[in-house]
């Protein structure tokens, strides 16, 4: 199958600092892909490349390839409306609006916003539409900056660190989730719960100091303890450390 | 009590001045981190046109009807100049701050130069209905119609802008983009088009302020725009950028206080005043009354 996503020897340099070094992988064009690494190696700044984020103190080279045209320096909102959703670090909601404003920001013009989708994998957006967005915890805060990107159909989801900083209760809940939406449509996910990237996660790229040190199926990474240990900096069974991916939070007999 | 009556409503109505030229200054500096400082120069195209309308334009003039088509005629023409300033000189610049304060400075100090050029350094009286230079007595205190004029448009216009912030779509795009603006273009939405129109909003409301302004004065001359502008870069601030509302309550408290101090005080300690009260609230709450929100 051909690849949804095609990184090729992407770099970036961001105030005079090489952040990727020529990073190259591919994104199925089913099931979730995930991007994994130590902290500070480039996995939230390859997203943020891909949909056209790069700072403008920055500059990046390359090709990011989806179904065959190039993403690169094409402006932020034709690669969301010609299909890529971006769903951020640390959520990103707009605190100062509620919830129905947050949602109906994210409508587009011409088509009709997948209300009746979003509501049935978040119901308690639609209880709390009229709650600040602020006030929300932030499970619920993570809940809206997925819907909102659900509004509409994408042809690929880009989801940097969905579970970070959540109760583990809720780390299942959003793992859940993101198992759902993946049968329709597929996901790059940057994760460092190894709980969810194992539940979730059919292909793997890991990064390290700005390159790729390894591909391969996600299942063969985790199974490894040394592979995992020497990559990540945590072995599959651990319960992870300090800038380190972690092992705990979520199993799928727990849901 | 007379006096105090007096003094307020007075102070009301320059702080609606006030309100006018900052509510569009904060806008666009909360959405797009604009320092416009050729927003004053808005504030002069919109009493120039607004001037020479209602002595040249057909069915325009210093009355009734007649004026009310000069004071259109004079925020369109403010609304032209902010468009084109947005779209021609601040667009290639966004992100470029040191840029941006080089070239609004530079366009203002063109802007008054080149309204001296063509119509003189002098002021010149401003056409203006016979009922605006005539008191209403409230409560006993002869208060000034033109004031009252310009409380009343300022309501308006805050209301106007409130129910636009509230209820249209771009209202709402501003109101999230003021709080983050990469993430609305994360949404698909293009934000440049925002910025326009708040730029084009700016413009009328600053172009209403030199109108009005002129009414209030009685006349209208070219560097009126930048003295007005450094009063409504400090309720900016103190008001805290970005909040319409915040802008209003600011306005009230400046107007207020100048005009008590002044009359009070030694004349020009209420600027001195107004100074320190931007000191105060930078030093005590540097984000200003409302933080960067674009409502209350």
């Amino acid at each position: 199958m051909e690849p949804i996503l095609t990184v090729a020897d992407l770099s970036v340099r961001i105030a005079g600092l090489h952040i990727l070094q020529g990073v190259s992988f591919t994104v199925a064009p089913t099931g979730v892909t995930v991007l994994l690494g130590r902290n500070g190696v480039g996995k939230t700044t390859t997203l943020r490349a891909v949909v056209g984020l790069t700072p403008r103190n920055g500059e990046a080279r390359g090709s990011v390839r989806m179904d065959g045209h190039d993403l690169l320096d094409r402006p932020t909102h034709r690669l969301v409306r010609a299909g890529l959703g971006y769903v951020p670090e640390d959520r990103c909601v707009f605190a100062g609006l509620t919830v129905a404003e947050n949602l109906r920001l994210a409508e587009r013009r011409g088509t009709t916003p997948a209300y009746d989708r979003v509501y049935s994998l978040f119901p308690e957006l639609d209880r709390r539409g009229r709650q600040r967005a602020g006030s929300l915890s932030g499970g619920q805060q993570q809940m809206l900056s997925i819907g909102r990107v659900l509004l509409n159909d994408n042809r690929l989801l880009l989801v940097d660190e969905p579970t970070k900083g959540l109760a583990p209760k809720v780390v299942t809940e959003v793992a859940e989730v993101l198992e759902r939406v993946a049968e329709s449509v597929p996901v790059l996910l940057v994760e460092q719960n190894l709980a969810v990237v194992r539940r979730l996660a059919a292909a793997a790229v890991v990064l390290a100091a700005g390159r790729v040190a390894w591909t391969g199926a996600a299942d063969v990474l985790l199974r490894e303890a040394e592979l995992t240990r020497s990559l990540l900096g945590v072995g599959s069974g651990d319960g992870g450390q300090h800038g380190a991916p972690t092992a705990a939070g979520v199993r799928k007999d727990e849901s | 009590m007379s006096t105090v009556i007096l003094l307020t409503l007075t102070g009301l109505g320059l702080a609606a001045l006030y309100f006018l030229v900052a509510s569009g200054l904060s806008l666009v500096f909360g959405l797009a981190d604009v320092l416009n400082f050729a927003h004053g120069l808005f504030l002069g195209v919109g009493a120039y046109a607004t001037w020479w309308a209602s002595g040249n334009l057909p069915g325009a003039g210093p009355d009734g009807l007649g004026f009310v088509l000069a004071v259109a005629f004079g925020l369109a023409a403010g609304v032209l100049v902010a468009v084109l300033v947005e779209l021609v000189l601040i667009r290639p610049l966004y992100s470029r701050t040191i840029e941006q304060v080089l070239v609004t400075v530079g366009l203002s100090l063109a802007g008054v130069a080149l309204l001296q050029a063509t119509w003189g350094a002098d002021p010149r009286p401003f056409p203006r209905p016979a009922w605006t230079r005539e008191v209403t007595s409230v409560f006993g205190a002869n208060v000034p119609n033109a004031g009252l004029l310009l409380i009343v448009a300022a309501a308006v216009v805050l209301a106007a802008l409130l129910a636009f912030l509230r209820w249209t779509r771009y209202g709402l795009i501003i109101r999230a983009g003021v709080e983050n603006r990469e993430m609305v273009t994360a949404l698909g939405i293009d934000v440049r088009k925002a910025f326009t129109l708040v730029f084009a909003i700016g413009g009328a409301a600053a172009a209403l302020a030199g109108a009005l302004g002129g009414v209030y004065f009685g006349n209208v001359s070219p560097g009126q725009g930048g003295s007005l502008l450094i009063f409504a870069f400090i309720v900016v601030v103190i008001g805290g950028m970005g909040s319409v509302v915040g802008s209003a309550y600011a306005a009230v408290a400046v107007g207020l206080l100048q005009q008590f101090v002044n009359y009070y005080g030694p004349s020009g300690l209420g600027d001195v005043c107004v100074v320190a009260l931007l000191a105060v609230v930078l030093l005590l709450r540097p984000q200003g009354f409302a933080g960067k929100v674009a409502t209350a």
